[in-house]
């Protein structure tokens, strides 16, 4: 087992905990290999990396994966700034209780979403996501944010904003972005 | 089984040598007879009573589960793996345990309101007799206990009346706990309604003390023109000695007042407050001060401004006897509860406590009796602040340069740090002598000291960023209301038609603790912004205080700009936590002021009105303890909504409506039996937000209810549309669940919203007389 430890010190979870993105071609592979991926955004896409943000890492991961966008009512404050229109947007509360939910059509009517990639909340907040979702779905789980996330099925370390950069690139250049 | 499993009601009973005239009878207990409203189907309930109520909310109002551990470790078959639907070995799932994990957190919260309740009413009654009279109000408050009448269908008219009650609670607190057992409850909504028993117990108990205390400490009763006090850090004159009192019990800082009048030396030693003890004790003589709210303990205590600190019960840090150690302040400790190590000095001389005390030959004083503290702690300030000079802990500028040049960076700091402050950054700063980054944390910092429990290099940081901001903190110079107590009779009967109605657009409640995620500006701003749209604010304990932090260009506070009358854009403070109920009250009291209902025993129709009619929502931004967890649930049975910041979702559940179930969101029309879509309101019952933008839209999202009228209706469109667009640009994307028919669409925007109607293909709605409760439809189809 890796060393993985979260990002709040205290955060731990239990038995299991996520495996490690060890490089951008995981996230690639797991997106590719399911039908329904959706991208759940929260408000902290706002960090400033080098000039950017990571919600313009998001909007060009969304284009060249075309994949969804279910943003918290935050983060579609951001993605509007940016002349972007998620897919949906719900608060964070709402979209738990829609991704336990087996029923759900996902954000476009058509059917669950069989992969979650999660970014931008607060830790805290994602860690309890997570967890939910975690503890009531069987839906895969990926947390692209650049601390550690255990309840994820799969997780980058705790990362550099810089390595993140350098990683959220790479998948985007998977999908030809 | 019910104590009260049998009610004899006798109108007349004639024997050969007694007649007894309108006698209720319930076995274990007996009704008052006088009273003209009859005794509800409800009265003291006990954990399955309103069982099905409570069922009826869970329906809606499902249970999110976000766990906080992934096993259960309360029992020696533990620890149990509860992932993935596993089951524990005492076969409890994870739902289940989450909810049981909820129990505990309220019953730990209604039990330490009824622990203060019961020695609050125990206290009082010592001094002024169980006879003394409730009085809350005068002429102007009829029903003086709301909560409690609705709960127990008694209406108490003395302090003895009160200690009877709170037996009462005691007994469904034991039960409620005793169903945390391992092998007890098994069905995670039966510990949710258990957890909505533990809330409303919760609530009578809070009404039980704040009621007593006002009765008998003459607080301000029910007064919407209570005085302004002071509050902030920078009110206190440290040209005098300084007694800091903190937590929530305030019959020690109540009596050090009473020793100052008495000793002409009122206005000589400064009296100032943290969290609700500063509340209560300005109620009682608005020449205390209040320092702010629970977040400012190290701050001001390491600032070494307090000579003796007086502690009581509920909220104080619990190493506060180091803290005041460091800084050469004797510590006095008066709850039974909160002994802090010390040494019982209750019945020892006071002159021997004062000179060990002086001498430092020991650190601090356990003393129970609240007139022999006030004695010491007087005495004691008054010698020892020459000697002490403001003793203080928290380096100069310099000093934090210094000491910022052992920073590693390991970031260990950031990564316990509730707030996510980023401190490091900070310290990078400071090393490079420019403090002004630590000063920029100072309004976001919740003052938990975590940092430096958890600096490998033993650093401070909590203490640096005070140190850079100290100039602030002495400017903290604000004017808080006093705490009102209730609302008035009168208050209700000129509002309670157009809250009903819809026309005011809601009340805002503004309550609980100061852990925000992004400090507590946020929630001045919310009041703000909400009083200037003429919602009615209410606010309770550290909330109250916060949003009495904020100036305006002319330097006044919300509370100096507003009335304090409890109407269309007032801002009220009722008090301390145990003024909650007060807020509750004024709900209930609508339901039986303005529209005529029995509130006696009636529980479940008057949380139904309140549910389907009555505009209002709470909101616990900085919510952190089990005693906001408590009062939260206490109004969710009510049928009140309650918004959490961001740190409640580890809450660990959230009670989430689903707009897009249609089927969620029938109610009976009373006239006609028949069932009808009313949209998603209040669409939440316990909700969590990301941010204030998000908070600012649902607070009148949640404010809607199906009653409100087609011109109710409009204005809490308004509202919502307004807020919304301002905020994220658009029209709400579920603008057309909330519009029911043309009438309902604000003029100004008329057009705009009828293009998104269209589009959404939307139809008009009935409005019904709306009940959840079959046994109140009038007619039936």
């Amino acid at each position: 087992m890796s060393l993985t430890r979260s990002w709040m010190i205290a955060e731990i979870p239990g038995p299991t905990r996520a495996n490690v993105i060890t490089k951008p071609e995981i996230v690639a592979a797991l997106i590719r290999r399911h039908k329904r991926p959706l991208l759940v955004v929260g408000s902290k896409i706002t960090t400033d990396i080098g000039g950017e943000s990571m919600a313009d890492y998001v909007i060009r991961l969304a284009k060249a994966a075309n994949i969804p966008v279910l943003a918290s009512l935050p983060a579609l404050k951001v993605f509007r700034e940016k002349g972007f229109e998620p897919a949906a947007a719900m608060p964070l509360a709402d979209i738990g209780a829609r991704l336990v939910d087996p029923s759900w059509q996902g954000v476009d009517g058509k059917g669950p979403h069989d992969l979650v990639l999660i970014l931008g909340f607060r830790y805290y907040e994602q860690w309890l996501l997570l967890s939910g979702v975690k503890h009531f779905s069987d839906t895969m789980l990926v947390s692209l944010d650049y601390r550690y996330q255990p309840h994820a099925n799969w997780s980058f370390l705790n990362i550099s904003l810089e390595e993140w950069k350098k990683n959220l690139k790479a998948i985007i250049e998977k999908f030809g972005g | 089984m019910s104590k009260r499993a049998l009610h004899v009601k006798l109108e007349k009973l004639e024997a050969p040598s007694v007649l007894v005239k309108g006698l209720e009878l319930g076995i274990g207990r007996i009704f008052e007879e006088e009273w003209e409203e009859p005794l509800g189907p409800t009265p003291f309930p006990s954990i399955t009573t309103l069982r099905d109520w409570d069922m009826k909310l869970l329906k809606r109002y499902k249970p999110f589960y976000m766990p906080f551990c992934d096993v259960c470790c309360l029992c020696t078959f533990g620890k149990c793996d509860l992932t993935k639907g596993k089951r524990g070995a005492c076969g409890l799932n994870m739902a289940a345990q989450q909810s049981r994990i909820v129990l505990l957190a309220c019953c730990i919260g209604a039990a330490t309101h009824l622990g203060h309740a019961k020695h609050l009413v125990e206290h009082l009654i010592e001094k002024y007799g169980r006879d003394h009279p409730i009085d809350v109000g005068g002429e102007h408050v009829y029903i003086e206990a709301p909560v409690t009448r609705l709960v127990t269908g008694v209406r108490p008219k003395t302090l003895g009346d009160l200690e009877d009650i709170c037996e009462y609670l005691a007994g469904e607190i034991v039960h409620l706990l005793s169903c945390c057992h391992t092998g007890m409850e098994g069905d995670n909504l039966d510990f949710e309604s258990k957890v909505l028993h533990a809330g409303m117990i919760d609530q009578v108990a809070m009404e039980i003390a704040d009621i007593a205390q006002i009765s008998a400490l003459d607080f301000p009763k029910a007064d919407p023109d209570a005085p302004l006090v002071e509050l902030g850090a920078g009110v206190v004159d440290l040209e005098k000695p300084v007694i800091l009192v903190i937590g929530h019990n305030v019959p020690p800082a109540a009596a050090i007042m009473d020793y100052l009048v008495a000793n002409n030396l009122y206005g000589q030693v400064e009296v100032a407050g943290i969290c609700c003890t500063a509340h209560d004790v300005t109620r009682y003589n608005p020449g205390a001060k209040i320092i702010g709210p629970i977040s400012w303990q190290l701050r001001f205590v390491r600032s070494g401004m307090a000579d003796v600190i007086v502690v009581d019960e509920q909220c104080i840090r619990t190493d506060i006897l180091t803290e005041a150690q460091k800084v050469k302040a004797p510590l006095i400790a008066t709850s039974e509860k909160a002994c802090h190590g010390l040494r019982d000095r209750t019945h020892d001389d006071p002159d021997e406590i004062i000179e060990d005390l002086l001498t430092g030959r020991e650190p601090g004083a356990l003393i129970l009796e609240p007139d022999k503290a006030a004695e010491v702690a007087v005495k004691v300030a008054v010698k020892i602040a020459p000697e002490r000079k403001r003793f203080k802990i928290i380096p100069d500028v310099a000093g934090v340069i210094e000491e910022a040049k052992k920073c590693t960076q390991c970031k260990t700091c950031a990564r316990v740090c509730p707030a996510e402050l980023d401190v490091p950054a900070a310290m990078a700063k400071a090393k490079e002598g420019d403090v002004s980054a630590l000063a920029a944390l100072y309004d976001y910092c919740i003052g938990c000291a975590r940092c430096e429990s958890a600096c490998p290099q033993g650093l401070k940081p909590h203490s640096y960023i005070v140190a850079a901001s100290e100039k602030e903190m002495k400017s903290e110079k604000f004017k808080v209301r006093a705490g009102r107590g209730p609302i008035r009779d009168t208050e209700i009967r000129n509002v309670g038609s157009p809250i009903v109605l819809g026309e005011i657009p809601g009340v805002v409640a503004l309550v609980g603790c100061a852990n925000y995620a992004n400090g507590g500006r946020e929630l001045a701003e919310v009041a703000e912004e909400f009083a200037r749209r003429r919602y009615i604010i209410v606010a309770s304990g550290c909330a109250a205080m916060t949003i009495g932090m904020m100036k305006d260009e002319e330097g006044k506070t919300i509370y100096e700009r507003y009335p304090g009358v409890f109407d269309a854009g007032g801002v009220v403070n009722v008090g301390s936590c145990v003024s909650n109920p007060h807020i509750a009250g004024a709900a209930i009291k609508i339901a039986s002021i303005f529209a005529k209902r029995n509130l006696r025993a009636n529980y479940e129709e008057i949380a139904d009105y309140i549910l389907n009619r009555v505009g209002a929502v709470g909101v616990a931004w900085g919510a952190m303890s089990q005693k906001a967890a408590a009062i939260a649930s206490g109004f969710w049975r009510l049928g009140v909504p309650v918004i959490v910041g961001p740190h409640g979702f580890k809450y660990r559940r959230l009670l989430l409506g689903r707009q897009d179930r249609e089927e969620d969101w029938y109610v009976y029309d009373a006239r006609t039996g028949k069932k009808v879509y009313v949209g998603p309101c209040p669409e939440h019952l316990f909700y969590a937000a990301e941010s204030k933008e998000e908070l600012m839209v649902m607070i009148p999202k949640l404010c809607m209810r199906p009653n409100d009228t087609t011109k109710g209706r409009m204005i809490k469109l308004t509202h919502y549309i307004d807020l919304y667009k301002k905020i994220y640009g658009t029209l709400p994307p579920d603008l057309h669940l909330f519009v029911r028919r043309v009438a309902d669409i604000p003029i100004t925007m008329k057009e705009e919203v009828l293009e998104f109607l269209k589009e959404k293909g939307w139809k008009e709605m009935e409005i019904p007389d709306p009940t959840l409760l079959p046994r109140l439809i009038r007619k039936k189809e």
